[in-house]
């Protein structure tokens, strides 16, 4: 989700767009993605190098990509919205694609950046979320039993009090920052004129680009991401929801996704002449 | 709550175990106590009812085989859902193959061969019912979100969860059309073999079925070439990798919710034909498919190579659907959980043909529903109170509201009717506690975005009525101090 307008929050476009490529590229489909974008920054009539957002400044990468599905765009990002595809309480008219259709063995993970306070992420500039509202969604999440484990990262300033209030089992939390510091960007573009990414989510992608489908990196290891030396700003995480172990916990089970099979030993013996059946 | 099963057990001449307690017929109970965690347990009560054969099923049981008898006692037979037969032949009858002690039908009859004392035979009847009926594994495998974990056996978890409908897609992958062209007549498939399944199953949900050809789609892993056999090979830890990339690639229809069980059939390149699947000790799998739970299944179609390596591509190939279809109904069936695995080795149990269940196998699966449906009511309407009871200021509407009563009122019909043996009402009446109480819960009008922290409510109201009130206080202190000395003047002046 990202959450700010305009064309100097060119960055937390960016930044949404490089989860959604990790994800994608490990293996997770369109059709279990919901990507709420606030603004086109790719389309933006002051975007030098139009149909591209790129990451960093040496413009190797490209994250807008050729197969974007952006489900929630511009004005439809707000909060109600938000809140209404987390627990379910949608209009019967909204298409499958908009809608969080989890049940009690998904993993989730929910991405968000913008601009953020103490207890609070601003949404375009005219409403806010905050965390206890968060807290509550997530409680509905779990009663409805929406989520089997969920993973809740955040970059923005003091982001660390967003997940200071929930109270749900199976959550799992990090953030860009604590509270009281602000998360900074990366670097600014001289020839876009605008900060192309944050330094959390930068080493984030740094940090997800290693990794392939078959990979067995755990969440320690992307706890360790971003060290204040590099990132400036202290970024947190809250484990104590969470009933496994994070040692255990594949980063493929939240980033990407590998089903269990089980090979079909039985058959079913038919009838092969089957009277009064015409096909047509 | 407490599941009923109607039972009758009926004595064939001859097979009569000498320590009756009473003279047949008679009848008695037998409860057990299923309990899935500390706080939440199901009982299980067996009536029994004992009497010996009437001469009809004794001339049925006369039978030369026993799928014979079973189909001639058929037609004698109470068939009410959730109740079972069973009957009883001479430990000496021929009618039972040898080795095998219990021949159970694809109706909801079982042929038991008598043992000696009646104890033995309860024991052995036990084992019957736990096969047709349920048993404490299938109940805590309903509930399985009540179940703390690691208490489960980990096949519980791979059910279908209970949902109104289920859209099912057949989708047949051609990653080479240059050289095959694949011809599969899908629409007389579905009439001839999945029609009749999914008619027996259309009491359990609405299924709806659609179908595709997707070309130049390919999986997502290469297969290994194996010079001894001369083939492909992919091995099992491979598998999950190859669901992804297909994954995407399938649509899904926008207007419904109902949950998807994709069926791929994917004919291998001309390059890499013929492939197959290697299970864990490197065997190739006979059916050339897999399956994932709560997903659906993927079969390899190999084509056979041309006779003259001259022939003109592309080859023209025509899918043997009968083939095609027993795989992906076998996979249905366990999709939905029915397997056949779990059963002694003494038991025989009837083919169910075409029709792909068997009564007891429906009934296995209307149980299992109905508890979980049960399950799930209570959860949501006790988190809908609670929900309410925290935040005071939603506003229900008066169809919410009428949403709820009539989802209590259902929960309420499903377990007297399950605690009087009802089956299929039962599952019935927890089908509309399910719609009505998910669409009470999920209605749009029960967001709430009323969280306004104290200091909030401060920083909002104090600039607004500050101001205002300084001059009203001022003005109200100066009042009070004019009329006390007006109260003073006159005894001044006096």
């Amino acid at each position: 989700v990202c959450t700010s307008r305009f064309w100097f929050n060119y960055r937390h476009v960016a930044n949404t767009l490089s989860v959604y490529r990790s994800v994608k590229r490990l293996g997770i489909p369109d059709s279990h993605i919901v990507l709420m974008l606030a603004d086109d920054m790719a389309c933006n009539p002051r975007n030098p190098k139009p149909a591209t957002v790129f990451s960093h400044k040496n413009m190797e990468l490209n994250v807008y990509g050729d197969d974007v599905e952006v489900d929630y765009r511009s004005y439809e990002v707000t909060v109600e919205n938000f809140l209404r595809v987390l627990t379910g309480r949608i209009p019967p008219s909204t298409p499958r694609s908009k809608r969080l259709l989890s049940d009690d063995r998904s993993n989730i993970l929910i991405y968000m950046t913008g601009h953020g306070g103490n207890g609070f992420l601003k949404f375009q500039d005219s409403e806010e979320i905050t965390n206890v509202e968060l807290a509550d969604a997530f409680e509905q999440m779990w009663q409805k039993r929406r989520y089997n484990e969920l993973l809740f990262i955040i970059d923005t300033c003091q982001g660390a009090s967003m997940y200071e209030r929930f109270y749900s089992p199976n959550i799992m939390a990090l953030a860009s920052s604590q509270v009281g510091e602000d998360s900074l960007s990366h670097q600014p573009d001289l020839g876009i004129g605008v900060h192309l990414m944050d330094r959390y989510t930068f080493y984030v992608l740094e940090f997800l680009e290693e990794i392939h489908p078959a990979s067995q990196t755990n969440m320690n290891d992307l706890f360790q991401v971003c060290p204040k030396s590099l990132c400036v700003s202290t970024p947190g995480h809250r484990t104590d929801l969470f009933q496994r172990d994070p040692q255990k916990v594949l980063i493929t089970d939240f980033f990407g996704s590998v089903r269990k099979v089980e090979i079909t030993t039985e058959t079913l013996s038919l009838d092969r002449d089957v009277a009064g059946f015409e096909s047509k | 709550v407490q599941l009923v099963v109607p039972m009758a057990v009926v004595f064939g001449q001859g097979s009569v175990p000498g320590d009756l307690p009473r003279p047949l017929p008679f009848r008695d109970v037998q409860e057990m106590e299923i309990s899935v965690n500390l706080r939440t347990s199901v009982m299980s009560r067996y009536e029994m009812r004992y009497r010996s054969t009437t001469g009809q099923e004794e001339a049925a049981l006369a039978a030369a085989t026993a799928r014979e008898a079973d189909a001639a006692l058929h037609l004698l037979q109470d068939t009410t859902f959730g109740s079972l037969t069973m009957y009883v032949v001479p430990e000496t009858s021929s009618l039972l193959p040898q080795g095998t002690n219990v021949f159970v039908g694809k109706h909801r009859s079982a042929l038991v061969r008598a043992v000696g004392s009646l104890a033995a035979l309860q024991a052995r009847l036990r084992e019957v019912t736990q096969v047709m009926s349920f048993t404490a594994s299938s109940i805590a495998a309903a509930l399985s979100d009540r179940v703390p974990d690691g208490q489960l056996s980990p096949d519980a978890r791979r059910y279908l969860k209970s949902s109104l409908g289920y859209e099912i897609t057949f989708s047949l992958l051609n990653p080479d059309p240059k050289s095959h062209t694949v011809d599969w007549d899908i629409e007389g498939a579905v009439n001839r073999y999945v029609k009749p399944v999914l008619d027996k199953l259309s009491l359990v949900a609405n299924f709806s079925v659609d179908s595709q050809i997707l070309y130049y789609a390919v999986l997502g892993v290469t297969p290994r070439y194996d010079k001894e056999s001369s083939s492909f090979l992919l091995s099992a830890h491979s598998l999950p990798h190859v669901i992804n990339p297909v994954e995407a690639r399938l649509g899904s229809s926008a207007a419904s919710l109902y949950p998807v069980l994709n069926f791929l059939l994917y004919v291998p390149e001309r390059s890499h034909s013929p492939l197959y699947i290697q299970d864990k000790d490197g065997a190739p799998v006979s059916t050339n498919a897999f399956h994932s739970p709560r997903w659906g299944g993927i079969m390899v179609y190999n084509v056979e190579a041309p006779a003259s390596p001259q022939a003109s591509l592309p080859l023209h190939v025509d899918v043997d659907m009968a083939r095609v279809m027993e795989v992906f109904l076998a996979q249905l069936r366990l999709l939905f959980g029915l397997s056949r695995e779990e059963v002694p080795p003494e038991f025989l149990l009837e083919s169910p043909g075409n029709e792909g269940l068997a009564d007891w196998e429906l009934d296995h699966l209307l149980w299992a529903h109905t508890v979980e449906n049960i399950a799930t009511v209570s959860t949501t309407l006790t988190s809908l109170a609670q929900l309410l009871d925290k935040i005071g200021n939603i506003v229900i509407k008066d169809d919410v509201a009428s949403e709820v009563y009539r989802a209590v009122a259902s929960v309420q019909s499903a377990v007297t009717k399950l605690s009087l043996g009802h089956l299929h009402a039962a599952f019935q009446a927890s089908k509309e506690a399910v719609t009505s109480s998910e669409r009470a819960f999920f209605d749009p009008s029960l967001l709430h975005l009323l969280y306004f922290p104290d200091d909030q409510k401060f920083a909002i109201y104090i600039p607004l009525f500050l101001p205002m009130a300084v001059p009203i206080l001022l003005s109200l202190a100066k009042i009070v101090r004019e009329t006390r000395l007006r109260k003073k003047e006159p005894t001044k002046m006096d």
